[in-house]
């Protein structure tokens, strides 16, 4: 026992190569996941191979994956956004006053974002200009988000939203991509591109793995990581237009828990919560599994309770799994 | 008088007394002892479940399924009622707390021996105790007629002129003060919250440290569980839904440091009174029930604030002293 420790570490002489890599990386895994319960959906129902049908599991996920991109750039910078699904509400309440104001659909559009936006301004000066930890201030605002609409309607709902409006919910781009799909698309490949290919993205990797380090190397901290509380905003607010045209209604229960399931979207993805490591196409993938597990699951008529358990235990086990595995591995190797 | 200002318990002694004054010059029977002795038993179950809470987070952990816990524990203890009324209700008391406690375990071994970050574990284990609750009773209610009346009333007997829940909650504050201030394990919930490196070289074990936290907390989760059910008499899937974040707010602010280390069992108690006067006097000042979730988010950012104000604080007047010599 005592000789392992003094044993020399076990350095390669090689780096693996890329394919190599790439073969072993969480992303191939969840690759491999995703075609398994593809697969599995197929065989399960005659119905899920449809492209219609096939077009209407996307709706389940490219709400939740708008929010996750900006997510897993927070929480990869370190730091946890728990407000979004308030967020969502609060926009969407006002969205739906602004309705009763007599506002079209441009201007709707606009509040929506706007409101978005000024939560996640709210969300960012308390973090980064106060120095408060991300965990309360957002566990704070979320509460406090969601008590305004709360506040707004009560026990009502707002109705009434214009049939242009609908479209961003409802809507199709060409044949059968929906507006929302293809807007996750887009907003995928823009996201891979920033956290992958620019300066802000490098800057969002390095002050998740060494904050000190960062600001000594003339990261602007701080005014990065109020740019990642403003864009998860911005994102909660475009999700809210989506999801507000998609239900044509709001109530202040709306999107109730969604913090939860975008958390375990981007985890799933393979982003530490730790932060300091993840990608996008991770991301992307979990969004994918996420979506046609709750589809799947909804063919099989599983109520949406049991679901939450199933992401509940999926959250724990992605995490646990690697932990078991590496631990097995090394007991295999003394 | 500088150093009476600078302490948080004090501080919150006045404000909760300032708030008490506001209300009562809008309505003035607020203030009659047998109000607050009301109000008082209104927060018991929070006070509890802020005790545990505060454990959890001196260790620098947090436990976000405690209100899932309460809902099973109460649903699972409610049900056992249901089945055998004539079970007597200590030992209903002690299964819902046995429950809780093996539920926390689950929290804690995740934790401790898996090194997974307790947001993640307690965020996962919170949706699946609650979807434990629909499978167990496939959505059904349990309702006021199905419980036996012994199980209904016990925390309302009266003892000495006070509720058995009040006087429950009373010994649960003494007993963990004691834990806190007199024990090692106490001892050891600060040491890791404040230093974990520190407290390994001190022989303190960090993850069963933490897994203990763990125990504690879902034990007072399970003991609110039964406290919860008997008192509204009716368990059903969603009871307490969203609690967590009160337990949290109230230990928030109470002074106790979400970085670990710092709090006391006062504090956590004055920040669990605080939010239950806010929650009573909304009504009777005629404020919508529907702001007091707005309202206890504000308090949320403004405690963490001020904490972060009084810690950062601290830190400076040790440097100026190194300083010195």
């Amino acid at each position: 026992m005592a000789e392992t420790h003094l044993s020399p570490r076990n350095i390669p002489d090689r780096l693996e190569g890329r394919g190599a890599r790439l073969l072993k990386s969480w992303e191939s895994l969840l690759l491999v996941v995703a075609c398994v319960i593809f697969l599995g959906n197929s065989l399960a129902s005659p119905y899920f191979l449809d492209p219609w049908n096939l077009s209407d599991a996307t709706f389940n996920f490219t709400e939740k994956a708008m929010i996750a991109f900006a997510m897993a750039l927070v929480i990869i910078s370190g730091e946890i956004d728990l407000s979004v699904a308030s967020i969502i509400a609060l926009a969407s309440t006002a969205m739906g006053y602004a309705v009763q104001l007599g506002f079209d659909t441009p201007a709707l559009v606009v509040v929506g974002l706007s409101v978005g936006l000024l939560c996640g301004t709210v969300n960012g000066l308390l973090i980064t200009g106060l120095g408060l930890p991300s965990i309360v201030v957002t566990i704070g605002t979320m509460s406090l988000f969601r008590g305004l609409s709360f506040i707004i309607l009560g026990d009502q709902a707002f109705t009434g939203y214009p049939d242009s409006f609908s479209w961003f919910g409802q809507g199709y781009v060409w044949w059968v991509f929906s507006f929302e799909f293809t807007l996750f698309v887009i907003l995928a490949v823009a996201y891979g591109v920033v956290l992958h290919k620019t300066n802000f993205g490098r800057a969002v990797y390095a002050i998740g793995n060494n904050q000190t380090a960062a600001l000594f190397s003339g990261i602007r901290v701080g005014r990065v990581k109020f740019m990642l509380f403003l864009l998860t905003g911005l994102m909660a607010g475009l999700a809210s237009i989506c999801l507000t045209s998609r239900l044509g209604s709001t109530r202040p229960s709306i999107a109730l828990g969604w913090e939860l399931e975008v958390v375990t979207m981007v985890v799933l993805g393979g982003v530490s919560i730790l932060g300091g490591s993840g990608t996008i196409p991770g991301v992307v993938l979990a969004a994918l599994i996420m979506g046609m597990v709750t589809f799947g699951f909804g063919l099989l008529n599983v109520p949406g309770i049991v679901m939450s358990i199933f992401i509940g235990l999926l959250l724990i086990s992605v995490i646990a799994l690697p932990i078991l595995w590496r631990r097995a591995r090394r007991r295999l190797a003394h | 008088m500088g150093k009476l200002l600078k302490n948080r318990e004090l501080l919150l002694v006045g404000a909760i007394l300032v708030l008490i004054a506001l209300i009562a010059w809008r309505f003035p029977p607020f203030i009659a002892p047998t109000n607050l002795a009301r109000v008082y038993n209104d927060t018991s179950i929070l006070i509890i479940l802020a005790l545990g809470q505060m454990a959890v987070i001196l260790t620098r952990c947090i436990d976000l399924s405690m209100a899932a816990n309460l809902a099973l524990s109460g649903m699972v203890a409610a049900m056992l009622n249901a089945a055998f009324p004539g079970l007597p209700i200590p030992v209903v008391i002690l299964s819902a707390m046995a429950l809780g406690a093996i539920l926390g375990m689950i929290n804690g071994a995740l934790v401790w021996k898996l090194d997974i970050p307790p947001i993640v574990v307690t965020l996962g284990t919170l949706t699946i105790y609650r979807g434990l609750i629909f499978l167990l009773t496939n959505g059904k209610w349990i309702n006021a007629h199905q419980m036996s009346d012994a199980f209904k009333s016990f925390p309302r007997t009266d003892l000495a002129g006070i509720p058995v829940l009040s006087w429950l909650s009373l010994v649960m504050v003494v007993a963990i003060f004691l834990v806190m201030s007199r024990t090692s394990l106490g001892r050891a919930f600060f040491a890791v919250g404040g230093n974990p490196h520190a407290a390994v070289y001190t022989g303190i074990d960090v993850g069963r440290t933490r897994f203990f936290a763990y125990c504690l907390s879902g034990t007072l989760a399970g003991l609110s569980g039964y406290l919860w059910v008997s008192r509204y008499a009716v368990a059903y899937v969603d009871i307490a839904a969203g609690f967590e974040l009160d337990i949290i707010a109230a230990c928030v602010i109470g002074g106790i440091s979400i970085a670990g280390g710092i709090g006391s069992v006062p504090g956590a108690v004055l920040g669990a009174l605080f939010l239950g006067v806010i929650k009573n006097a909304l009504p009777v000042i005629n404020i919508s029930p529907f702001a007091q979730m707005a309202i206890s988010g504000m308090v949320i950012i403004i405690a963490v604030a001020v904490n972060a104000r009084a810690e950062r604080r601290k830190g400076r007047v040790i440097l100026k002293k190194a300083e010195a010599v």
